[in-house]
């Protein structure tokens, strides 16, 4: 049991930002010993039970028509990324060209949920979107942007702040953010919390609307079950629409127990609440497969209305040619080959 | 927000995925398998049908007295002639042989266990199968070293066994029965049950395939006579048993004061146990596959759910909830999770004890799952508010049907759940290793499961206490039966 007299309780501020869901399931006078008390509160995770669970699942057989939805379904869930330091204007055009018109074989594909980018590519992407460029739920392209000195977080909240700022102000539909990982294996708590409740004020435009707000919880570094639902359960205290596995740039990234996991808090929420957020896992999911297996956990754990672009998401790159290649199998009934699908 | 064309149960209502059974090739009828060829049986023969639709599967022969006689004597031939006299690593080779062909072999025995026993192909599959060659692999090895089984140098074999197995796991029972018997240098007469024979008469093949001395492995079919009669038989050395509790009363009065050495693996009703501070998920998915995996046809299932009062609500919310995303139906289809009940007999037991459970007094509720229309069937069922003196937290009922009580206590929990005639397995779930220990020192169980349920190993030894039976199987203990020291007479 920790005391509140512990050296990283004692340090940290006590009294944290009044966030609304906080507040609302910790009573009105928000502390971080309140925090750390309801996260460390939580049932702990047996990782035989969970990765059995998850392994269970992954077994389902999608076939036929199930497997042409589930296809349809993955194409629609994608936030097709680039996230290099190489990237330029020519290859964020060439990434939308794709998003816009994965399968110029087949004109009914459907399009990708959004694009996701660095910040400063935010323009180049919303202007070779043009006027594809929009909500998902419409059929249209949303940008997102990674922000908060992605992928380490390593930065004051100042320069986070900025960095959120820009990318909303610069047209950013969707905000990845990354937690301080440091603060949370340190036991600061609050910190973490503070930071995502002043992200997400930084995602508001000034109409008065917000940019929805993924916050990664980068589930390698945390490294075990215990953390990956404390933080999960944090994240969604704090503001989080979204959850979101990994930045892609840390091994492991997104694995099928840790989304289960992730699941599972997504749900309990629900219950609790009857309020719903999102999961998007990223990184490592390459082949329809899989994405497949990710569909199945989702529909089981919380249902398959979560099947939709504003709460459920892949961040990937190559999973979609995959996918196309499988969905013109499922269509023409053989298999064609990577020349038969195009490269962003 | 508004939703893109919502998949209304579009996704979830999975695709039939059903597991081809062009692979299994079934013969219309089945004769005994004795001294190494297919007999006629002399007793009149019976039809095996599929529970799931009641469809005949083949026609098998019924052994009679003298058909057990035969049975019986082509063992103890096989016996002095052959197989005692083999080395024991000559014996291991034939073992690790035939575990090879059961895995070359697996999806045809998947297919032939679920249509003949009824459950899901992705247990006779994931589980079953793999288990039966694990057990074969792991006996093969014990062949050569059994001066190592714990009863001093030259162990020797007892002689002829006769084994009777049930019909939950119909190919895994024959496989803990006759691997560590063969490894052990004794030769078989093994009876499978009425319901579901099909396996071990597949398995014969397995044994001509595999070239095993003929004798060795004897497969006689037929109902409660058959068994009865190669129990009885005075030139049997040891009975194997595992089955019910009354049968296994029946079996200890008939060989008491023979010279036969005797197992039995009986019936249960084992607590599972949930703390507060279990995981709860995980817990929650070890309260189902204890009761529900194989239809609760599992005598090891964990089918008193002992929960601490303070989190029973909340345990039996999400056990609710889960519940509800099973699926019961084609055992063949892949996505199937809850198969058909094994016999109309064996569906109206369980409705009889429902139905007294209900009218003792406890809650009643069952998942919400179409119900096919041929076969037997039994939705995933869970009677909340029941006592230590309902019927159905003391008879066990053998089926998809989980009594829940609750506890306040550790002492209160070890008290409950060893409040029992029965003794066979027991689980725990907490997170606090040391409350694991101290519950497990206490509960009068043969085994016990921490955060984990329905887990089996050839190396870890089963068996029960008090009414549950006695003798283990499996592991080095498992030998201990088919084995008698070098020193005795």
């Amino acid at each position: 049991m920790t005391i509140d007299k512990s050296a990283p309780a004692a340090a940290a501020p006590a009294t944290l930002a009044p966030a609304e869901r906080a507040v609302q399931v910790l009573g009105g006078d928000l502390t971080e010993k309140a925090l750390r008390q309801n996260l460390e509160g939580l049932p702990g995770v047996d990782a035989v039970g969970l990765e059995q669970r998850a392994a269970g699942l992954a077994t389902r057989s999608i076939k036929t028509s199930s497997k042409a939805w589930a296809l349809d379904r993955i194409i629609r869930l994608i936030d097709l990324t680039t996230l290099e330091g190489a990237d330029t204007p020519g290859k964020v055009r060439s990434l939308v060209a794709k998003a816009v018109n994965p399968d110029p074989s087949d004109a009914a594909t459907p399009r990708v949920a959004a694009v996701c980018v660095y910040g400063d590519k935010v323009p180049d992407a919303i202007e070779a979107l043009g006027a594809a460029h929009g909500d998902p739920d419409d059929g249209l392209i949303s940008v997102a942007a990674v922000a908060t000195a992605f992928p380490s977080g390593r930065a004051s909240l100042r320069v986070k702040l900025a960095d959120t700022a820009d990318a909303v102000a610069a047209g950013a539909d969707e905000i990845d953010m990354v937690i301080d990982r440091g603060a949370f294996l340190a036991g600061r708590y609050g910190k973490v919390f503070d930071e995502i409740v002043a992200v997400k004020e930084a995602c508001r435009r000034t109409d008065g609307s917000y940019a929805s707000l993924k916050v990664i919880l980068e589930t390698g570094e945390l490294n075990t079950y215990d953390n990956v639902r404390r933080a999960s359960w944090l994240a969604i205290l704090a503001g989080g629409d979204f959850i979101k596995t990994s930045t892609g740039k840390v091994q492991p990234a997104a694995t099928l127990p840790v989304t289960l996991l992730m699941l599972e808090a997504v749900r309990d929420w629900h219950r609790l609440t009857g309020e719903k957020v999102g999961v998007k896992p990223a990184g490592g999911i390459r082949a329809s497969k899989d994405a497949i297996r990710y569909l199945v956990t989702v529909a089981e754990t919380v249902g398959e209305e979560w099947l939709q672009p504003h709460l459920f998401r892949f961040g990937a790159s190559s999973l979609l040619n995959d996918v196309l290649l499988q969905r013109q199998k499922t269509i023409t009934g053989h298999y064609s080959g990577p020349d038969y699908v195009t490269i962003d | 927000m508004k939703d893109i064309e919502p998949a209304d149960g579009r996704f979830l209502e999975y695709a039939p995925a059903p597991e081809s059974t062009s692979i299994l090739k079934v013969r219309t009828d089945y004769g005994l398998f004795i001294d190494g060829e297919w007999v006629q049986g002399r007793g009149k023969s019976f039809t095996t049908i599929s529970p799931s639709s009641e469809k005949k599967i083949a026609t098998i022969a019924s052994a009679s007295d003298a058909d057990v006689d035969a049975a019986v004597a082509a063992a103890r031939r096989a016996y002095e002639k052959s197989w005692a006299k083999l080395s024991g690593s000559d014996r291991g080779k034939y073992l690790f042989r035939i575990a090879r062909l059961v895995q070359e072999r697996a999806r045809e025995l998947a297919v032939a266990e679920s249509l003949d026993n009824g459950k899901p192909i992705k247990e006779s599959r994931d589980v079953d199968v793999p288990l039966v060659a694990a057990w074969f692999f792991y006996y093969a090895g014990w062949a050569d070293k059994l001066d190592y089984a714990g009863l001093g140098a030259n162990p020797r074999p007892l002689g002829v066994a006769a084994q009777i197995i049930p019909w939950n796991f119909p190919l895994l029972m024959l496989a803990w029965k006759i691997a560590p018997a063969l490894a052990a240098g004794n030769t078989v007469v093994l009876k499978p049950a009425e319901t579901t024979p099909l396996t071990a008469l597949l398995f014969a093949e397995i044994v001509q395939q595999a070239g095993l001395p003929r004798g060795v492995v004897n497969i006689v079919t037929g109902a409660g006579d058959t068994g009865a009669a190669l129990v009885r038989h005075p030139d049997v050395d040891k009975v194997a048993f595992t089955g019910s509790t009354a049968v296994g009363r029946e079996i200890a009065k008939t060989v008491a004061g023979t010279h036969k050495k005797v197992t039995l693996e009986l019936g249960g009703k084992a607590a599972n146990i949930v703390f507060d501070d279990a995981p709860i998920d995980q817990a929650v998915e070890g309260i189902v596959n204890g009761i529900f995996f194989n239809q609760g046809h599992v005598c090891c299932a964990g089918s008193r759910l002992l929960v601490q009062e303070n989190v029973h609500d909340e345990v039996i919310d999400r056990l609710k909830r889960r519940l509800s995303t099973l699926r019961l139906g084609d055992p063949l289809d892949k996505n199937t999770d809850i198969g058909a009940i094994n016999s109309a007999e064996q569906l109206e037991r369980i409705r009889t004890l429902s139905d007294i459970g209900e009218r003792e007094g406890a809650e009643r509720w069952s998942a919400p799952c179409e119900i096919p229309e041929n076969g037997f069937w039994f939705a995933p069922t869970i009677f909340t508010g029941v006592e230590t003196s309902s019927t159905i937290a003391r008879e066990e009922i053998f089926g998809p049907v989980l009594s829940v009580l609750t506890f306040r206590t550790p002492a209160e929990a070890i008290a409950k759940a060893n409040n029992t005639p029965y003794g066979l397995s027991a689980g725990i779930w907490t997170d606090k290793g040391s409350k694991i220990l101290a519950m497990a020192d206490r509960l009068r169980a043969g085994v016990i499961w921490a955060n984990t349920f329905n887990r089996f190993d050839p190396a870890s030894p089963f068996g029960g206490y008090k009414e549950s039976g006695y003798g283990r199987e499996g592991g080095r203990h498992g030998l201990g039966a088919y084995l008698k020291s070098g020193a005795s007479k």
